[in-house]
């Protein structure tokens, strides 16, 4: 059973349906993260998990116990804030000593506890500051281990690197996953931003206007995005949609308008006319000059619009003859100076059959 | 240079005339309190020419001497700060959850009920302090329901008015918008999510209120209590218009060597007096205050 089970959860405020009858299995040690735009119900459902909110419909089981009559001090459940919410009058110590007060624990185990809390967010000897004599990093560090010294079943983290700059955040990120790889706490995390996402988690849970869209490991969900909505909220996409028109075993055509017909693999087949997208990655699309295509099944003229050189990789738009924009990424792993294209050239587009993937409608 | 010097004379420009208004005002009338203290009090009340028959300067430590030896002006010095400690710790604790609901309320009431609390004001002082006179007295509702209830007791029918009782709760109905507005000013900028993370932590709701919205809330306790106490502490209109002939306090005696008995020195010295102990009284309180907030800071309270 899983630790954490979240069943036909529903919250509603007014007319507005914030978390839509979500189901959740979250496992023991797992790094679990519920990704979504602002407002598709993902902080609202990670503060019924905390208790600030109670749903409206369906439960949470911890362990298998209901949580609904627990307050949230009475859950063993700790929130890591986006804002941090450190007491600005405690000092560290004092900060990370609260929980340990709270559960009124012996003053001998409690020095222990905090020494070690401290250590794991490699903030020994920073007992004596006050919140606003540290970084933004380190007040982040003090709020994680607030909330891991008291060793709880599960942590929800809300957003808690959104205040950081690019390159702490990524520091940050590494050491998230140290931290939880070394504490075995389960984290649920909560974030709109889908790097953030992918780099971290075991599992994620896409979410879109209080639904659960899919529920997968991040390679998984980059490859075979099951919704419109995973497969271009999840990176970047050309998402190519149509009828189904020819449906051989294993492999479709879908006809794109003002692009053609494009194959592509499906399991199982498709019936013919019925709607379909295709979600095909930038970086599966090759660019080629006309004629040297290296690909056979989907091949199709087209006219470099503009491009974004990103050092690493460029990312080329491309209208193709008949008018659909696409897009292709490609790496700038050649020696020298990388130039493939420049606007206005008349490139051709193809890719394999299995590159994309198939959503049906 | 030009831009500096001007900025130099805009600052002068902007901050000197209230300067100017505190020195005269202030710190000359306060100096001329300090010379009057030394000097020696006039036949006929006032002041004694500054320089004598002999045409010596006629400064002395008389009146500092008369108020050291006459222990009646330390026991109403004593008695005023009880009272003025008294309605300081009346007002904290009525004020308090007045100033939380004002702060938590919903944003569109919040205005209205500030408007409520300093409504009293819109009235002239004294006429609100007279009205006391009319609520307290004998033939009013109040007045004759606690005889009637003391008189089930068995109690001796009292007088509210003109009492200790009397200058007491218009103490604290005078200074109550002084403690609720600076706690109220406070308590609106708390942040919330730091009472969701205590109580994420563990904390029960009085824990909550105690270890974090009232030490966070302490720079308005301060600030509520010295604009309470300083005023209480030196007030006469109060204790002259709703107390009895034993409720004077120190207020009253200054302004009684002042007006009645016209020794101008000695009535300095006791003004002078109870500058040094509001002073006195603030600094300690801030100080121990600070203490307060240090220790809940190393999580030691």
């Amino acid at each position: 059973m899983a630790l954490l089970e979240i069943a036909n959860v529903t919250r509603r405020f007014g007319d507005f349906v914030a978390v839509d009858g979500v189901s959740l299995a979250i496992e023991a040690g797992e790094f679990f993260t519920l990704l979504g735009p602002s407002g598709c119900g993902k902080t609202t459902l990670l503060r019924m998990i905390a208790g600030f909110d109670l749903p409206d419909a369906g439960r949470i089981l911890l362990d298998g116990e209901d949580l609904a009559d627990r307050p949230p001090e009475a859950r063993p459940v700790r929130t890591v804030f986006q804002s941090y919410a450190l007491f600005p009058h405690m000092t560290v110590q004092g900060n990370v000593a609260f929980p340990l007060k709270m559960a009124k624990t012996p003053a001998a185990e409690a020095a222990v506890k905090i020494a070690e809390a401290l250590a794991d967010v490699r903030l020994t000897g920073f007992n004596n500051r006050f919140p606003n004599e540290l970084s933004g990093g380190q007040r982040q560090r003090v709020a994680i281990a607030r909330a891991l010294v008291t060793h709880p079943t599960v942590l929800l983290l809300d957003e808690p690197l959104a205040a950081l700059d690019a390159k702490l955040r990524e520091e940050m990120q590494i050491e998230l996953i140290n931290m939880q790889k070394e504490v075995g706490i389960t984290f649920v995390y909560v974030t709109h931003d889908q790097t953030e996402a992918l780099a971290l988690s075991h599992r994620i849970a896409v979410m879109n206007r209080g639904k659960v869209e899919q529920v997968d490991p991040p390679d998984q969900l980059y490859g075979y995005p099951k919704t419109r909505f995973v497969a271009e909220f999840i990176g970047t996409c050309n998402l190519l949609t149509g009828p189904v028109t020819d449906a051989a075993p294993g492999v479709v055509s879908v006809n794109v308008s003002d692009l053609g017909a494009v194959k592509v693999v499906a399991v199982p087949s498709h019936p013919r006319g019925s709607d379909a997208a295709i979600a095909l990655r930038p970086e599966k699309v090759r660019l080629s000059a006309p004629g040297n295509a290296p690909h056979s099944d989907n091949r199709f003229a087209g006219v470099v619009t503009g491009f974004l050189y990103q050092g690493d990789v460029t990312v080329y738009m491309v209208r193709a003859a008949q008018g659909h924009a696409m897009e292709a990424l490609l790496a700038n792993s050649g020696s020298g100076l990388a130039k493939f294209f420049e606007v206005g050239d008349a490139v051709e587009m193809s890719w394999p059959a299995d590159a994309g993937h198939f959503i049906p409608a | 240079m030009a831009a500096r010097t001007a900025q130099r004379w805009g600052k002068w420009l902007v901050s000197g005339p209230p300067l100017l208004y505190l020195v005269v005002f202030f710190a000359v009338p306060s100096l001329i309190m300090v010379l009057a203290s030394f000097r020696t009090p006039g036949e006929f009340g006032g002041l004694a020419p500054l320089r004598d028959a002999d045409g010596n300067l006629d400064l002395n430590l008389e009146s500092y001497a008369r108020f050291v030896t006459e222990p009646l002006y330390w026991e109403i010095f004593l008695k005023s700060f009880w009272y003025a400690l008294l309605t300081t710790l009346i007002c904290l604790v009525m004020a308090y959850p007045l100033a939380v609901l004002i702060a938590r309320s919903d944003r569109k009431y919040r205005d209205l009920l500030l408007l409520l609390v300093i409504l009293p004001f819109w009235s002239n002082f004294l006429i609100r302090v007279y009205a006391w006179m009319i609520i307290l007295g004998p033939n009013a509702a109040f007045a004759r329901a606690v005889n009637a209830t003391l008189a089930l007791f068995g109690i001796e029918p009292v007088s509210l008015l003109f009492s200790a009782f009397a200058v007491l709760v218009c103490l604290v109905y005078v200074h109550l918008p002084f403690m609720v507005l600076p706690l109220y000013a406070n308590l609106e900028k708390h942040d919330q999510t730091l009472l969701d993370a205590a109580q994420d932590l563990g904390a029960n709701a009085w824990q909550r209120f105690w270890r974090i919205t009232f030490p966070l809330s302490l720079p308005g306790v301060y600030a509520g209590s010295a604009l309470v106490f300083i005023p209480a502490f030196g007030i006469f209109a109060i204790p002259d218009i709703l107390g009895g002939p034993n409720d004077s306090l120190i207020g009253n005696v200054i302004k009684q060597q002042f007006l009645e008995t016209r020794d101008w020195p000695f009535g300095s010295v006791l003004s002078i007096v109870l500058t040094v102990c509001a002073l006195a009284i603030a600094g300690i309180a801030a100080w121990v205050g600070q203490r307060g907030v240090r220790r809940l800071a190393t999580g030691d309270a």
